[in-house]
């Protein structure tokens, strides 16, 4: 187990040097942040003695492996627009982010579950067929539409919650709601068709067979060894969602990261990208690895392997 | 990325080890369900190929006296059935546009996702080692990445073009064929058909496309039709940042986007693209949800490999465009 950890910490290290690589020249190709943060009628010399402060003068594979070296001593380099360190900037909004996405997570799980643990039990019955009806609409939605309707009802027309931004728990509802409806669909989809995978095994036949009432059947024997896929899906979305919802982050002017890093980008702000992408992928690969010890704890068979 | 390769294996591996024959699910009926998928299919597909002659007005053809007209039964006539923009442009007909240049794209962007990852899955899955380390190793960082961002700084950095476009589309979904196609691969490797193929002496290429590939497509063909789906709202959530189809053609995100500023006085602007855009991911998930209760094995005989397999590796993606 401690080896397996290992061999995946070392691996995940090395797709983070390769999608730095990718982010850093990305990032060159694009452009010279000379021309683009500094004034029009900026000198040549004023254009050159910024590039020299900020080491864009040198070779790109030299402004890389410097970059690195600085990275693997903590110093993620000064934001470009704000004047601050690039990594305090990037993780002064993880707190918005990790917020929302847990709210939406909270939400769907509470929701979902027992939704699908029932349409699992029922199955092929009307509510079954509704539900599957539902979580189908609920993933050809766009979040950001949906959002926008949302706005446009509730915020615009009965004027009951503010429309955009961060405060007090009036702020989280909808857009927690928007990125909930779809992490909903999903989670309902990904546990339905695990129960009934499970109820058909033989343990559910023993379940039965000495009485069981079907409620423990379905909620105790059935959920329980269908949870591994649900921890993993949730799991995996909960580190891709550690990047921000950026689509209802935009739609709800919420601060999380993935409007932070999608401004950086705009305003190509170089050090805050790269820290900011950094972060969400070191954040993934943390999730990661949590997943796989959280395996070990859920199906003991793992443990042994 | 610790391993989505083996994130993969996780998620599979138990179940078919475990793997107990599953009883025969009662097969759906398929008619009503492909039907109805496939329907709404055909009709985008007809909209979009034939847009000229269905649109009643041009997707340009600004008319500042007619601007930000209601739909028709809320105070606006027959003539913009669905109301129009702050430059007078007809809704209706932006959309019928619009859906050309969303199937166009998401379409086009499905087939190279899905000529490169099959490929690339049938490699990394048959020859193993190096090639395999390679190609899953590529895997792992993209999905270690937050696609939208990545997708994003591509289109901001480097310009909104139809090209760039289509690369971030494949970019999306080529993962998901290989993953697919290399866990279907290796479930397959050891099964009797291959080995007396190996035994009768055929080559690598003639295992892989004669007995392999078949195989292959019918998990292939489903994820095309989620891929399609997905592809379709990533175009538009591009489209709605302003990093997709420039204006002034009309794509369904961009609508959304310039109709967002009049939220508040005039509501079709951001309603009706968004439903067009539902109503033809709708299709596309129906008809990827019937055609995989169609062709999935494991519904059909008891001895399926990979119990579920389908079913878990179809929708696998982490960072999610949402």
């Amino acid at each position: 187990m401690a080896r397996q950890v290992l061999r995946r910490t070392f691996r995940a290290a090395a797709a983070l040097l390769l999608v730095t690589a990718v982010v850093f020249t990305l990032l060159h190709l694009s452009g010279d942040p000379a021309y683009v943060l500094l004034a029009p009628e900026a000198t040549p010399e004023q254009r050159a003695m910024f590039r020299a402060r900020y080491g864009l003068d040198q070779p790109l594979p030299v402004q890389y492996v410097r970059y690195l070296a600085q990275v693997v001593q903590g110093d993620f380099g000064q934001s470009l627009s704000f004047q601050a360190p690039a990594l305090g900037v990037a993780l002064q909004r993880l707190p918005a982010t990790l917020e929302l996405t847990l709210a939406a997570m909270v939400l769907a799980v509470a929701v979902s579950i027992p939704a699908a643990v029932l349409a699992a039990r029922w199955r092929g019955t009307l509510f079954d067929r509704l539900m599957m009806g539902i979580t189908l609409v609920g993933q050809s939605v766009p979040t950001f539409w949906l959002g926008m309707m949302m706005i446009m009802v509730v915020a615009v027309h009965f004027r009951l919650l503010p429309a955009s931004g961060r405060g007090g728990w009036a702020h989280l509802v909808m857009p927690a709601v928007a990125l909930a409806l779809w992490l909903m669909a999903l989670l309902a989809r990904v546990t339905r068709s695990e129960v009934l995978e499970a109820l058909e095994q033989d343990y559910v036949r023993t379940a039965r067979a000495k009485g069981l009432t079907e409620r423990a059947v379905a909620g105790r024997h059935a959920l329980k060894n269908a949870l591994l896929p649900i921890v993993t899906v949730l799991g995996l979305q909960f580190g891709g969602l550690l990047g921000g919802a950026v689509m209802t982050e935009t739609v709800f002017a919420w601060p999380g990261v993935g409007t932070m890093i999608l401004d950086a980008i705009l305003k190509k702000d170089f050090p805050v990208v790269l820290a900011g992408v950094m972060v969400v992928a070191i954040g993934f690969i943390i999730v990661n690895l949590a997943l796989d010890l959280l395996y070990a704890v859920l199906d003991p068979r793992i443990r042994r392997a | 990325m610790s391993g989505s390769g083996e994130q993969v294996g996780v998620v599979v591996a138990p179940a078919v080890e475990g793997a107990a024959p599953a009883a025969a699910a009662p097969r759906r009926r398929l008619g009503g369900v492909v039907g109805g998928g496939l329907a709404i299919l055909a009709i985008a597909l007809t909209v979009a190929a034939f847009a000229d002659a269905i649109a009643p007005h041009g997707y340009d053809d600004q008319d500042l006296a007619f601007a930000l007209q209601p739909p028709v039964g809320v105070g606006g006539t027959w003539t913009n059935a669905l109301g129009t923009d702050a430059l007078g442009r007809d809704v209706l007909s932006r959309i019928i546009y619009g859906t050309r240049t969303s199937l166009l794209l998401a379409l086009s962007s499905v087939l190279l996702a899905g000529a490169a990852g099959v490929t690339l899955g049938l490699v990394s899955g048959w020859a193993g080692g190096r090639s395999d380390a390679a190609i899953m190793s590529v895997v792992e960082a993209q999905l270690s990445l937050p696609y939208l961002l990545i997708a994003i700084a591509f289109m901001a950095l480097l310009g909104p073009s139809l090209a760039n476009l289509v690369i971030v589309l494949v970019l999306r979904s080529w993962v998901v064929y290989a993953r697919l196609v290399r866990v279907a691969v290796l479930s397959m490797k050891s099964r009797e058909f291959v080995t007396v193929a190996v035994a009768l002496g055929a080559t690598d290429g003639r295992i892989l496309f004669r007995h392999i590939a078949p195989n292959v497509l019918a998990p292939a063909l489903v994820v095309s039709s989620f891929q399609l789906a997905e592809l379709i709202i990533v175009e538009s959530s591009l489209g709605f940042l302003g990093l997709g189809v420039q204006p002034p053609t009309p794509s369904w995100g961009s609508m959304l986007s310039q109709g967002r500023e009049y939220i508040a006085t005039a509501w079709w602007l951001v309603t009706f693209p968004g439903l067009a855009i539902i109503i033809t991911v709708l299709g596309a998930n129906l008809f990827g949800d019937a055609l995989r209760d169609a062709l999935d094995p494991r519904l059909r005989t008891r001895a399926a490999p990979g119990r579920g397999l389908f079913r878990r590796l179809v929708r696998a993606i982490p960072s999610p465009v949402r």
